[in-house]
């Protein structure tokens, strides 16, 4: 087992060996129990015992959490704890990785996620998704936004169509900045446009929670700033999950705060409880950058 | 001394001078406290010495061979007292002398040949002794200049890679300069050809008959060279190929690409892919002994005629041909059209039929149609199966069912068999393949060009 010393003034100071002893954490701690409040009243989304693996590795260890209307989760941990594995089970884009398994309850308003007779294509256009790197389909702007109507057939006529373009592309914040090139592709914007773009499309099919992964690491401060804005206004009418490594984006954006380490799911709380009072050992020493 | 002995000599000089090189600089290295003293790394001092000694040597060596058959010549026929006038003349004496010397006896020979035959012989042995001590002087020389003039400072790498590059650089003009080569052969037979034949009516005319008459009197040999015939048969072919291979080729890209598991992919993949290594030849007499048949039993029993060999059966096989190439093309673009793409539109609910028709194929489109193109200027360009199933007549006609020619089968046929060169029946076969070439590069051109165009789109 590889014991890790997480004391920094230990480095700093090896004069004072009493600051040593005040506490170190095993990072390879295997957790059992999930501290804080993972679950609550009206669960949008709830998640019991799930278990996530990739051929014979587990990635996910009995992890149960609900995601509550109108809210914002922000899931946050070190790189290869699971979190994306986990949001990626919530729409079931895990379906798409040959050998990848889960187990457990996983459900949306009461409604098996997972199960023989579960289509994932409504499913998915009720959990939306917004990826980690801005992917727009290489058409126009219009057409990447009015691909999801088209193909659920949400709208029947081209006015409607438009009416939804628009709306999207408004509550995204990008209508005044393309409103004019409509017609140009989506590829040709900057990558924050372009993230907002794929917000907008999200929103077009009219989804009921949005998952997002890591939606803002690929794009500078100032876009990061306008989608976390966004985000804000967006949890008035869809309950979003979002997964970031930024624990000031998780702090900013977030009602409750889900903190992973190696496949556990570690503590679960209100997200200004989790970056003033962790509760876990392990949470305290991630959020004061001990390690990640 | 033989040219092989030479070059076995000459190869060990170059080890040894390697090996001078390589040992002087590890020595200066030694005196001046490492490696990092010197100015290249003793194999480049190596290669450097090796380069001096072997590569003057080789190519004197070279130029030698090229030459001396000619010198040789030019000294033995002007030796002569009374040589014949005509070219033919002289070949055949010089042949006689050449084969007088090498000891094979041809009649009698005159006193003043038998003199020349020993000429010949003084020649080449003094011309070989010349040639061994020329290369091997230069070589031992130029190789010892290149050990005496080492220095630490020496930057013997760069002068290394300098000549690596000028090699390089040689084999990609060789490439080149062939190409060219070739076009302008074929250009000026062509036009040698459209001197005698106007090219409005080679480009316009719809008889084609080949046929020139021997004698003034001679009957149906008129000698026709409207080129129209061979076009639209070649294109019927090619079209009735594209018809099978596109859809074939690109839905078996798409299954193996979105669809298949890495086990079926695995296996089915190189399966497919033998398809591209079976010869022409091969498809060929399949076409012409298997699908003609049947083509002709099946026409007749729907009471439609069709010729014994005919573009349907040519197009059919030859459109069998080309799937692996549109199915291996269109697989790679797919394939590198982004997952993230496909998660985007998975991510919104589309099914996966949805995401590949609207999403994936559109996004992999300028590249299929790239592989698309360079299918067809395969297609037009083969000549083994349309030589054996779509038959040599040159009939217009829409019918597919009756048999056609091709401009490659026509090409063949012309220059099969002895010919003279100067006919505008042979002539005829370089328009024929000019027009062939220019065809194919345009495509391939464009084709080139839409595919570098959609790479550039997600690199």
């Amino acid at each position: 087992m590889n014991t890790m010393t997480l004391d920094t003034a230990g480095h700093a100071a090896p004069a004072q060996p009493q600051t040593v002893e005040r506490e170190t954490v095993d990072t390879q701690t295997v957790v059992k129990e999930t501290v804080g409040q993972p679950l609550c009243d009206n669960a949008k989304l709830s998640m019991r015992n799930v278990n996530v693996f990739y051929g014979e590795a587990q990635a996910i260890h009995d992890v149960s959490l609900d995601i509550g209307r109108n809210e914002v989760v922000a899931m946050i941990g070190p790189s290869g704890c699971g979190k994306s594995t986990f949001l990626r089970c919530l729409n079931r884009m895990n379906d798409t990785i040959e050998g990848c398994r889960v187990d457990g309850d996983l459900t949306l308003d009461g409604e098996a996620i997972y199960g023989p007779k579960v289509d994932v294509v409504p499913l998915r256009a009720r959990v939306g998704m917004v990826f980690q790197k801005p992917n727009p389909f290489p058409k126009t702007i219009y057409e990447n936004v009015a691909y999801g109507p088209k193909i659920h057939g949400i709208a029947s006529r081209r006015a409607e169509l438009d009416e939804i373009v628009e709306d999207s592309l408004r509550r995204a914040g990008l209508w005044n900045e393309v409103k004019d090139r409509l017609d140009k592709p989506g590829t040709g914007l900057s990558g924050g446009q372009q993230q907002r773009l794929c917000i907008a499309r999200a929103i077009a099919v009219s989804p009921e929670v949005i998952l997002m992964d890591e939606p803002c690491s690929a794009l500078d401060p100032i876009a990061t700033a306008r989608i976390e804005e966004l985000i804000d206004e967006l949890r008035e009418k869809y309950t979003i999950a979002i997964v970031t490594h930024s624990m000031q984006q998780a702090a900013r954006v977030s009602q409750r705060t889900a903190y992973f380490h190696l496949g556990h799911l570690v503590e679960v709380n209100d997200t200004e409880t989790v970056f003033t009072n962790p509760q876990h050992a392990l949470t305290e020493a991630y959020i004061t950058g001990r390690f990640g | 001394m033989q040219t092989s002995t030479l070059f076995a000599l000459l190869l060990l000089l170059v080890l040894v001078a390697y090996g001078t090189g390589f040992s002087r600089a590890v020595a200066a290295a030694r005196g001046r406290g490492g490696l990092r003293n010197l100015a290249a790394l003793p194999s480049y001092y190596g290669l450097h010495t090796a380069l001096w000694c072997g590569l003057p040597a080789l190519l004197l060596l070279g130029g030698w061979l090229l030459f001396d058959d000619a010198i040789i010549r030019a000294l033995v026929m002007n030796s002569l007292p009374d040589k014949p006038d005509t070219v033919a003349g002289q070949n055949l004496l010089y042949a006689q002398i050449q084969n007088l010397a090498a000891g094979h006896l041809l009649g009698d020979a005159s006193p003043q040949v038998q003199a020349a035959a020993e000429h010949f012989s003084t020649l080449q042995q003094r011309g070989s002794v010349l040639q061994a001590a020329l290369t091997l002087i230069l070589a031992i020389g130029l190789g010892a200049i290149a050990v005496l003039r080492f220095s630490p400072q020496l930057r013997a790498r760069e002068k290394v890679e300098s000549v690596l590059k000028a090699v390089l650089i040689t084999c990609a003009c060789a490439a080149i300069f062939t190409t060219v080569g070739i076009l302008l052969s074929v250009l000026f037979e062509s036009l040698r050809f459209f001197h005698e034949v106007p090219i409005t009516e080679f480009l316009f005319g719809l008889q084609w008959s080949p046929q020139m008459a021997m004698r003034a009197d001679q009957v149906g040999s008129s000698g026709a060279f409207g080129a129209v015939p061979l076009f639209t048969g070649t294109l019927m072919v090619s079209a009735i190929a594209m018809f099978v291979a596109v859809p074939v080729g690109l839905m078996s890209a798409i299954y193996l690409a979105e669809y298949a598991s890495a086990r079926v992919r695995n296996l089915a993949k190189p399966v497919i892919e033998i398809l591209a290594g079976v010869p022409t030849v091969v498809y060929g007499f399949f076409a012409a002994l298997t699908v003609a048949p049947f083509i002709r039993e099946t026409a007749a029993a729907v009471g439609l005629h069709a010729s014994s060999e005919s573009a349907l059966a040519a197009g059919l096989v030859m459109g069998i041909m080309i799937i692996p190439f549109v199915s291996s093309l269109s697989d790679d673009v797919i394939n590198a059209v982004p997952q993230s793409l496909r998660d985007g539109a998975l991510g919104l609910g589309s099914t996966k039929s949805e995401t590949v028709r609207k999403v994936v194929i559109p996004a992999a489109l300028p590249g299929i149609v790239g592989g698309v193109l360079l299918a067809v200027s395969r297609a037009i360009g083969e000549t083994m199966i349309v030589v054996m199933a779509a038959g040599m007549a040159a009939n217009l006609t829409a019918n597919p069912l009756e048999s056609v020619t091709t401009v490659t089968v026509q090409i063949v046929t012309l220059l099969v068999g002895d010919q003279e060169f100067d006919s505008p029946k042979t002539l005829a076969a370089f328009a024929l393949g000019l027009m062939l070439f220019l065809s194919t590069l345009v495509l391939n051109f464009i084709a080139l060009h839409v595919v570098k165009k959609y790479r550039e789109q997600y690199d």
